[in-house]
């Protein structure tokens, strides 16, 4: 029986990337913006317009923040398309494939331009 | 051959504990994306100059704002520690002839999640 | 203690029932022992298959009490006072009562070349002798080899349940038992049907094939393997095409 090589190991592998950054990063910069500015808890207000502009304009970490991003939706996209097929979407698989991977792709791109454009 | 196929319930998810906390892991992800959309409209914010900035700054401290950031944390939290808990058991590495222990992958893995958090806060709010 | 049993006569019966027995509660009887109780002493018309009784021979697989498991490998004592039900496993048609058809399991594990596969010229005849191998290698996938195909991760696995067209746990295991064996030299034979799109990609990650194996052959890991190992093998087919010897 002989079927051809998937794709699928692209959008796998995205989704490995994926899965792994937002488990390292995620979680500590949900807790800044969720918990330690909220209630006031750094010092020396590091969050001003002036430090926190110049930090995000510089390359490095626009990369960093858009592969960040742009892997969480690959990750996102893949786990979600697949649940779906799961409960009983099974049929229209290509279909949910399009739109989740696509979706990935035009949110990649505007992660992109709004990281660009800082 | 009159062999009889059982129907298969779309809701088989809620049949066992394991599958729902299988169903759990598997909406995380959304949980991910909606926040790295925030992440984005936070930058988006920060391009658009000061007043934008502090707006959304501002905004954080609402209880709204704070009560999605606790269930967001909870559901990311939930994806990273099934993430770390299963990676070990994929990367099955050799070192000659002795496989590198679970346990020490594992440990290596959360040692590292540690200190991209720390560096990460420091980065963010000390550097 | 009452068994709730899956009953399907196909010449009789147009849909499913269920059918209750009382059977002694014995403090070390297994639910096969039960089982065997009603065929000898209550109702000779109930079908099922069993072998060894001792959990080797992968044939008593049944659902009971929604779980997969092997009836010689359940006790009785963990479910009284409680009722047992007791099906025939999940994701396969069935042919009468707990019979199931295991037609498309035994036809995935031939798809899957379970046997050492050497390069042109570099088989040994007879006279050559034995490929050699360490007990370090053999380390390597002697986890894999524990399969005793009783099937109870097919049915555990909500993916099979839902496409039959998925290989499933115990066929993906069985290739990365030969894949992982330095005697072999088959995996871009194999590579292939798992890299399809019924091999690895359809698996979730649910993760229940490994927790209702018997023998801890943990499929659910050698699919993981095997999704790493396709991802490699696919990225190196597509930037590096040149190279493949066959």
């Amino acid at each position: 029986m002989k079927t051809k090589k998937s794709p699928k190991a692209i959008w796998w592998s995205l989704f490995a990337g994926g899965g792994m950054a937002a488990a390292l990063a995620l979680p500590a910069l949900i807790i800044i913006t969720g918990i330690i500015i909220p209630f006031g808890l750094e010092a020396n207000e590091p969050m001003n317009f002036d430090r926190i502009h110049a930090a995000a304009s510089h390359w490095l970490i626009k990369a960093i923040f858009f592969l960040l991003i742009a892997l969480s939706f690959f990750h996102c996209a893949n786990r979600f398309r697949y649940t779906l097929a799961d409960v009983g979407l099974r049929s229209v698989g290509g279909l949910l494939s399009f739109l989740f991977y696509g979706g990935a792709i035009v949110g990649s791109v505007i992660a992109a331009v709004v990281l660009w454009g800082v | 051959m009159s062999a009889y196929r059982r129907p298969v319930s779309n809701m088989w998810w809620l049949k066992r504990r394991s599958y729902i906390w299988f169903m759990i892991r598997e909406l995380t992800s959304i949980f991910t994306a909606g926040y790295c959309i925030f992440l984005l409209v936070v930058f988006y914010k920060l391009s658009q100059g000061p007043e934008a900035y502090a707006g959304i700054i501002a905004a954080l401290k609402s209880p709204v704002s704070v009560v999605l950031h606790i269930i967001t944390f909870a559901f990311v939290f939930y994806h990273a520690i099934t993430w770390f808990e299963l990676t070990p058991k994929i990367l099955v590495i050799y070192r000659g002839e002795e496989r590198i222990p679970a346990g020490l992958i594992a440990a290596t893995f959360y040692g590292g999640w540690v200190v991209v958090s720390l560096f990460i806060v420091w980065l963010v709010l000390l550097a | 203690m009452t068994l709730e049993i899956f009953r399907y006569r196909p010449e009789s019966d147009s849909e499913p029932t269920f059918q209750t027995y009382e059977v002694p509660f014995k403090e070390e009887w297994v639910v096969l022992d039960a089982i065997n109780h009603i065929k000898d002493e209550i109702d000779g018309t109930l079908s099922y298959r069993w072998s060894c009784r001792m959990g080797v021979c992968g044939s008593c697989g049944m659902m009971i009490n929604g779980v997969p498991k092997l009836s010689c490998a359940a006790f009785l004592r963990d479910y009284y006072p409680g009722k047992i039900r007791v099906e025939p496993l999940n994701g396969f048609p069935v042919l009468r009562d707990l019979v199931f058809e295991m037609d498309d399991f035994m036809a995935k594990l031939t798809d899957m070349q379970p046997y050492i596969i050497r390069k042109e010229g570099e088989e040994k005849t007879l006279e050559d002798g034995e490929y050699l191998q360490t007990p370090a290698e053999l380390a390597h996938f002697k986890q894999y080899s524990m399969c005793i195909n009783c099937m109870l991760c097919y049915a555990a696995c909500p993916i099979y349940a839902i496409d039959n067209a998925f290989i499933g746990p115990a066929a993906i295991a069985l290739g990365q038992r030969y894949n992982l064996d330095s005697r072999d030299q088959g995996k871009d034979s194999r590579q292939e049907l798992l890299g399809s799109k019924e091999g690895v990609w359809e698996c979730t990650f649910v993760g229940e094939c490994s927790r209702v194996c018997p023998k801890d052959v943990d499929p659910a890991a050698a699919i993981q393997r095997a999704k790493v190992t396709s991802t490699i093998e696919f990225f190196k087919d597509v930037l590096i095409p040149w190279g493949k010897k066959k």
